[in-house]
């Protein structure tokens, strides 16, 4: 209450005027023409989130093809979810790939950057080597990949050949189609964890990890007990925001195996693309959607927290 | 131990040669070699490429690939459809965010508070779940299958209003009363005065738009079924899709589908990673 008059008279140009402004101008608050400001961005921003969110909802428990009418069948579409094998193999790929994919670039992004925190020749191109893949789109990735791990003109299987390694199946292969995503993912990927850990290792003082050594402590040492404690607030961070866009992954899937070979790649997100705009199954695929968006909620909630957290703690 | 002259300091210009890059060279060069095998190949002709065992370093460089492509497919106009989207896109963000930022930082209205919070709170909403009534609504609009409906339901989004509203806040009010005193109106205030001081996070507002729109797949190839209207990204892939042996014109395709993106990068990486670990790390 108190900022709240505080600023009124601040923006007030004086007093009395205010005082003779008509009751409707009042009541819509200090400078209605803010409303004009903000006018594009509400209609935009909350237009095509809140109501679709809500749409999607009530599709969710229709049964509906978006051609003709819908019929409210209640929460049987998320009854036959929970019943359908394809659903939930989407579901153990998606974890699957994310269990894999979360850790290995946070380790890998952090061992990475511990590597590119230090004062050598050229270190700015490694630098600039390691992060380039992220800027690359997935569906150029993909494309790109397709190549190299096809099974019949792609070098990678020359380059195994050279090892003594026989042709491999690649993306053809059920049981190596994810694993290879998963290192796709970790190639574009990792450059993102690695420049956000730099800027942490950056911020640590000097100070610390040489009062660390006077002390007695050695690299793995002050890298337990001093950069690794520091270091939190960012794995905490990284660990929730990769984990969210893991679950996520659709476009590079949709490029390289549209979910094959034999269903191997169908990760959630493909899965409601699938049923939404190939089969026309729109209820049913809404009510996918939202299974996965609580969990999504669930974590990005967490994130929030976590950041809370970690603020309050920095200080 | 190095004898040292007195009154002589070491020269440090060039640093002595560190073991770290034994370690360094070939990682760095693992994330390189993809992309290199990418401009390698999109310079190689098919019958160079189909050979077995499949040639690493190519005897000879050819521009076949990319002849195809601009002869026979639509990358030319795939490419003015994803700078249209971009631009309009990435300005939008802009005019909008700055509008609606600098409203929410220094103005105070009925209901601000409550719009400001739903706006926070769409920032959890994932595209899955909005994608289909999205689809719904942009067919009702009569915008599906055009460049419209890329542009509309991106052309500002609340990431640019978040960052556009923490910086005008982090700015010192009292210039901004000085003009307002002198008889500046809002928008004027706005566009003389703090616009000019906000290029940094405009600049942040515009890479990261950029690189989220010129990158996208899944929204354009739900909203778009005419080739003519495809972006680089879903010409690219229906592109790989119709052409499966013809891998010199897909790498070449490739190319100019990484290209602005690379090049843009290159030229302003300072720029993009900043933008990315500040809005990652502190937004």
């Amino acid at each position: 209450m108190a900022t709240h008059s505080f600023r009124a008279t601040i923006n007030r140009p004086t007093p009395d005027q205010a005082q003779r402004r008509p009751a409707v101008k009042r009541w819509l608050g200090e400078s209605p023409d803010g409303w004009g400001f903000v006018l594009p961005a509400v209609v935009i921003i909350l237009g095509l989130s809140i109501v679709p969110m809500i749409w999607s909802l009530v599709l969710s428990m229709q049964s509906a093809d978006l051609v003709t009418p819908a019929r409210w069948i209640g929460l049987a579409n998320y009854r036959v979810l929970a019943q359908d094998p394809n659903f939930r193999s989407a579901v153990v790929h998606t974890l699957v790939y994310t269990g894999l994919f979360v850790p290995l670039s946070i380790a890998g992004g952090l061992g990475l950057a511990i590597m590119l925190n230090r004062q050598v020749r050229f270190i700015g191109v490694y630098r600039t080597m390691v992060f380039v893949p992220f800027v690359i789109s997935a569906a150029a990735q993909g494309v790109l990949f397709s190549f190299i791990f096809d099974a019949h003109f792609g070098v990678a299987n020359a380059v195994l050949s050279w090892f003594g390694i026989g042709p491999q199946g690649f993306f053809a292969d059920g049981n190596q189609a994810l694993l290879l995503l998963v290192l796709i993912g970790l190639w574009s990927g990792i450059g993102f964890c690695v420049v956000v850990y730099l800027a942490g290792l950056q911020d640590i003082q000097q100070e610390l990890i040489e009062a660390a050594a006077i002390d007695g402590a050695g690299t793995w040492g002050s890298f337990r007990y001093v950069v690794w404690p520091a270091l939190r607030p960012i794995t905490v961070f990284l660990s929730i925001w990769e984990t969210l866009q893991a679950l996520q992954l659709f476009d590079l899937v949709f490029v390289t195996t549209r979910g094959g070979p034999l269903e191997a790649t169908t990760v959630i997100v493909f899965f409601v693309w699938n049923q939404a705009f190939q089969l026309f199954h729109a209820g049913y695929a809404a009510a996918a959607a939202y299974v996965l968006a609580f969990g999504l909620l669930v974590l990005s909630l967490g994130l929030r927290f976590a950041r809370r957290h970690g603020h309050a703690e920095g200080r | 131990m190095t004898m040292q002259l007195p009154g002589r300091r070491p020269q440090r210009r060039f640093l002595p040669f560190s073991a770290w890059h034994l370690i360094l060279a070939p990682i760095s060069l693992l994330f390189a070699l993809p992309l290199l095998w990418l401009v390698v190949s999109s310079l190689m002709t098919n019958a160079q490429i189909n050979r077995f065992p499949p040639t690493i370093i190519p005897d000879s460089l050819h521009l076949d690939g990319y002849r195809y492509v601009l002869r026979n497919a639509l990358f030319p106009r795939w490419f003015m459809n994803s700078v249209i989207v971009a631009g309009v896109v990435v300005l939008g963000n802009l005019v909008f965010g700055s509008l609606a930022g600098y409203a929410f930082a220094r103005m105070r209205f009925r209901g601000s508070n409550l719009v400001l919070a739903l706006m926070l709170a769409t920032l959890v909403i994932p595209f899955q779940i909005t994608m289909i009534p999205t689809f719904l609504l942009m067919k009702d609009m009569g915008l599906i299958d055009s460049l419209g409906a890329l542009i509309v339901p991106s052309l500002v989004t609340p990431f640019a209003v978040f960052l556009l509203r923490q910086f005008f806040l982090s700015l010192p009010r009292e210039i901004e009363e000085a003009a307002w005193i002198d008889g500046c109106s809002r928008l004027r205030t706005l566009w003389v005065i703090v616009m000019p001081l906000a290029r940094p996070a405009l600049g942040t507002v515009a890479v990261l738009t950029f690189l989220a729109t010129w990158n996208d797949l899944a929204w354009p190839l739900i909203a778009i079924n005419n080739d003519h209207n495809y972006t680089l990204q879903l010409g690219l892939t229906t592109f790989q899709g119709q052409h499966r042996t013809q891998w010199a014109a897909v790498m070449a395709g490739n190319m100019i589908t990484v290209l602005p993106v690379l090049l843009a990068f290159l030229a302003a990486q300072r720029t993009f990673i900043q933008s990315l670990t500040s809005s990652g790390v502190k937004g």
